[in-house]
């Protein structure tokens, strides 16, 4: 058994220990949020926090998040209170197709835990996940206005 | 899922007004929405424009997706489903708007009837009725039901745009909120009681066939209940998807790759410059004047050829299909472009009768033309037939993705321009070599192009390959531009002239491409001198109704291309939800960077060579220019506008790369020259 908390609950997994946690989350504890998208971590459509630290899920063996506190997007708001990144993305109206939204604010939430505000560069190397709809630029402007909130 | 799953199946209940708008009693307004919402906001600008006749209150709207069966039950009473080449607003404007208008009449003359009063004295707004006369007011929520029982009025009078108040805004989006909180499901996130995963692998060789496969390795492994060996795929059933992909890996299939084993990218481009030998047919699309004349008497003639690749789709939601075929009755939950296209192929995959199919829409990741095709919606329900009952998901990998798509078309395109003294073309004569797709003219943008130009002939050669192509974003309107906007700025710097003044000069004075152009010269200071080192370029295109024109602001480093800045300014005509199509814009821009830079889907030995985001580049946040986007609306007509935002962007930026390099760039993508971002 392989234990760990997913969005606060804790959760035990009978399972390979080499599975990637994006396929435990998906396929075992039905936590659809984190995408497949090329399971390589080139696209981040995975990406989940573990540890408050964004990580590519689709590469990681469950076994290395045993005892960590893993977090989806479906665990970010408090309640139906939206997490300040989320806000700034429904302000900003950022998604299009949405399949890759996810990662995304995890990944402006994780950076923003790290500085609290960014400067282009930061978020430049931190905003590593891919876009095919191309909403880059909502983003940018989603990330500098949740730091305005915040600051 | 068992609630989607009922609901679908009973639209026709109680509070319908009409088949696109429903009335709660609880003053909830249901507004059907035919086509899809893959990211391009048009579910939402849809019903922007039924509720906009309908006089209802936005904030108790929720759109539901019409449903396929229900509409084979009916008729068709939606119409097409299908969201691609830009129609979902341009060709269901007037149907929605009607659809509301009529609902509207309907839910006022049910009140009217109540009150024994004349409909012509009452007025509806916000879902409230009221006749005025008598102080008597009621909602939409009451009389829905006797409305329901009313004939629809025959005559219409819409809205003049002037009265807007919920279309032309920029409403926020409607399915934001569950995309933004984890809830969205997607076409790959549905979860059904007992349901398997499916892993699949297809003939890498197009039309290729599965000629034996030793299933030993997979047999044993944890989760893994079967394989199929299909005529076409293997596909490996477990517990769990990636259990699934790790025994369809560890087998060994033996492929026929039968005619097509020697596919290669160098005989696609023979095949394709075939179409320029002497005495080789081709279709004229558009003929006037003399040009055989005008080319041997102009004092100068310059002529191009233009090689545009392959290209894959890339949807960031990989093909899925989640399908249960039980008791002759088809059940399946896909990412979908066109539902009815999803039923039919589902029905025919199954062998029932399109009577006993459910498709239940999800949220698309991402389309671009990609989910027209119903090759994966076949494979699932084909897998779930021979499940007998058991509800499966099937997911390709990315690497499945990019070696079976149906790809952009890849063509190659000559121009003959002749030139009198001063520069200007007389005559123009271009053919097109690229295979035919239903509906698309292979010859757009270059035989209804914009220039004034006396002599012209336009042909498409048809030249087909082994290889599978379909509908990319823009279609031909993702090629022809970029051939055209180059070669005229070619004709312009051949003439030393400036390619804005150059092109304005070729443009009618009521040309709707001028003011773009204009718009967007102004807004980065065409007229002003720039700085060196700075380099500009400027395109223009009609693109499905829409104009568009881009300048693109770049500075160049050996082949370093630093992307300081692009100007995108579109005219639609009418603009629905600006805040939308800005962002579609945007996106556009990123899209078309992306295929101009890197996007190039090759083959060898039969197979496509590429695999990966790794090999098949996309654009990242950190390459991203700043792009400004100029909405311009002129009014009076109905512009599309998901695919008309990249499509001046491109050869705006080889227009700029010319400048700064000398080298005129006639082959995509640009890293084939050498070129890459800085």
């Amino acid at each position: 058994m392989i234990r760990f908390t997913v969005n606060g609950r804790p959760r035990e997994v009978d399972v390979e220990p080499e599975m990637p946690l994006l396929w435990v989350l998906r396929d075992e504890l039905d936590v659809k949020g984190p995408k497949y998208g090329c399971g390589v971590a080139q696209c981040g459509a995975c990406t989940v926090l573990v540890d408050g630290a964004p990580v590519r899920s689709c590469v990681l063996a469950v076994s290395k998040v045993a005892g960590r506190r893993v977090v989806t997007i479906e665990g970010l708001a408090q309640g139906e209170r939206l997490h300040p990144v989320q806000q700034a993305w429904i302000d900003q109206q950022v998604p299009q197709c949405g399949y890759c939204q996810g990662g995304q604010i995890l990944a402006a939430v994780a950076l923003l835990s790290k500085h609290p505000n960014p400067s282009d560069r930061q978020i430049d190397e931190a905003m590593t996940n891919l876009c095919r709809c191309g909403t880059y630029a909502r983003m940018r402007s989603a990330i500098q206005a949740a730091a305005r909130k915040k600051g | 899922m068992l609630g989607v799953h009922l609901s679908a199946r009973g639209q026709a209940g109680r509070g319908e007004v009409n088949a696109w708008v429903m009335v709660l009693p609880n003053e909830q307004v249901i507004i059907r929405y035919a086509r899809s919402e893959m990211g391009q906001g048009t579910m939402t600008a849809a019903a922007q424009l039924v509720a906009e006749e309908l006089e209802c209150d936005w904030r108790r709207v929720r759109i539901d997706y019409a449903d396929s069966n229900e509409q084979l039950r009916r008729k068709r009473v939606w119409g097409p489903m299908s969201s691609s080449g830009s129609r979902t607003i341009r060709e269901s404007h007037q149907v929605l708007r009607a659809a509301g208008a009529s609902a509207r009449e309907m839910l006022v003359a049910a009140a009217a009837q109540g009150w024994g009063v004349a409909a012509a004295e009452c007025r509806a707004a916000n879902g409230v009725i009221t006749h005025a006369a008598s102080g008597r007011r009621t909602t939409y929520g009451r009389v829905a039901a006797a409305a329901a029982k009313l004939e629809a009025p025959k005559q219409l009078a819409l809205k003049p745009q002037a009265d807007w108040k919920v279309a032309g805004k920029p409403l926020a989006r409607v399915d934001i909120p569950d995309i933004v909180n984890g809830r969205a499901r997607y076409g790959v996130d549905t979860q059904l009681p007992n349901m398997v995963y499916a892993a699949i692998a297809q003939c890498p060789v197009p039309g290729g066939r599965v000629r034996s496969v030793d299933e030993a390795p997979a047999r044993g492994r944890r989760g893994v209940l079967r394989v199929l060996a299909m005529d076409e795929f293997v596909a490996v059933i477990a517990d769990n998807w990636w259990r699934a992909a790790q025994a369809l890996l560890a087998l060994k299939i033996d492929w026929d790759g039968g005619a097509n084993a020697g596919l290669s990218s160098a005989a696609v481009q023979r095949e394709l410059a075939q179409a320029f030998e002497p005495d080789t047919a081709a279709s004229v699309t558009k003929s006037e004047g003399e040009v055989d004349k005008a080319l041997a008497q102009a004092p100068r003639v310059m002529e191009a050829e233009y090689a545009l690749p392959f290209l894959a789709h890339a949807t960031l939601e990989p093909p899925s299909c989640t399908a249960v075929v039980k008791d002759g009755q088809v059940d399946v939950w896909t990412s979908t472009q066109d539902a009815e296209a999803t039923h039919a192929a589902a029905a025919a995959a199954a062998g029932v009768a399109p009577e006993n199919v459910y498709v239940h829409r999800t949220q698309a990741g991402g389309g671009f033309g990609r989910r027209l095709a119903q090759d994966y919606t076949t494979q699932g329900v084909l897998i779930a037939k021979a499940l007998n009952g058991v509800p499966v998901n099937l997911i390709w990998t990315r690497d499945e993705d990019l070696q079976h798509d149906q790809y952009r078309p890849a063509s190659l395109v000559r121009l003959k321009a002749g030139l009198d003294e001063a520069g200007n073309p007389v005559a123009l004569q271009c053919r097109v070599a690229a295979p035919a797709l239903k509906d698309v003219d292979a010859t757009a943008a270059l035989a209804d192009q914009p220039y004034t130009i006396a002599h012209l002939r336009i042909e498409h050669a048809v030249r087909s390959s082994a290889v599978p192509v379909g509908y990319w974003r823009g279609a031909a309107h993702s090629q022809n531009p970029f051939v055209r906007e180059c070669f005229i700025d070619e004709l312009a710097h051949a003439a030393k002239r400036d390619p804005l003044d150059y092109r304005l000069a070729l443009l009618p004075e009521n040309s709707k491409e001028r003011p773009v152009l204009e718009a967007a010269a102004k807004a980065i200071g065409w007229r002003t001198p720039w700085p060196q080192g700075l380099h500009r370029g400027i395109a223009v295109t009609e693109v499905r109704g829409s104009y568009t024109a881009a300048v693109a602001e770049l500075v160049l480093r050996g082949k370093k291309i630093e992307l300081k800045r692009l100007v995108v300014a579109l005219d639609p005509g009418r603009v629905v939800n600006p805040d939308n199509v800005v962002a579609q814009v945007q996106g556009g821009a990123a899209f078309a960077l992306s295929a101009l830079l890197w996007g190039e889907i090759t083959f060898k030995d039969g197979r496509v060579e590429q695999s990966s985001f790794g090999d098949y580049r996309v654009l990242t946040l950190a390459e991203m220019p700043p792009v400004e986007v100029l909405l311009v609306p002129s009014g009076g007509f109905w512009g599309g506008v998901g695919e008309a935002g990249g499509a001046a962007v491109a050869p705006a930026v080889a227009n700029a790369l010319f400048v700064a390099s000398g080298e005129r760039i006639r082959a995509l993508p640009l890293k084939k020259a050498g070129f890459d971002l800085s």
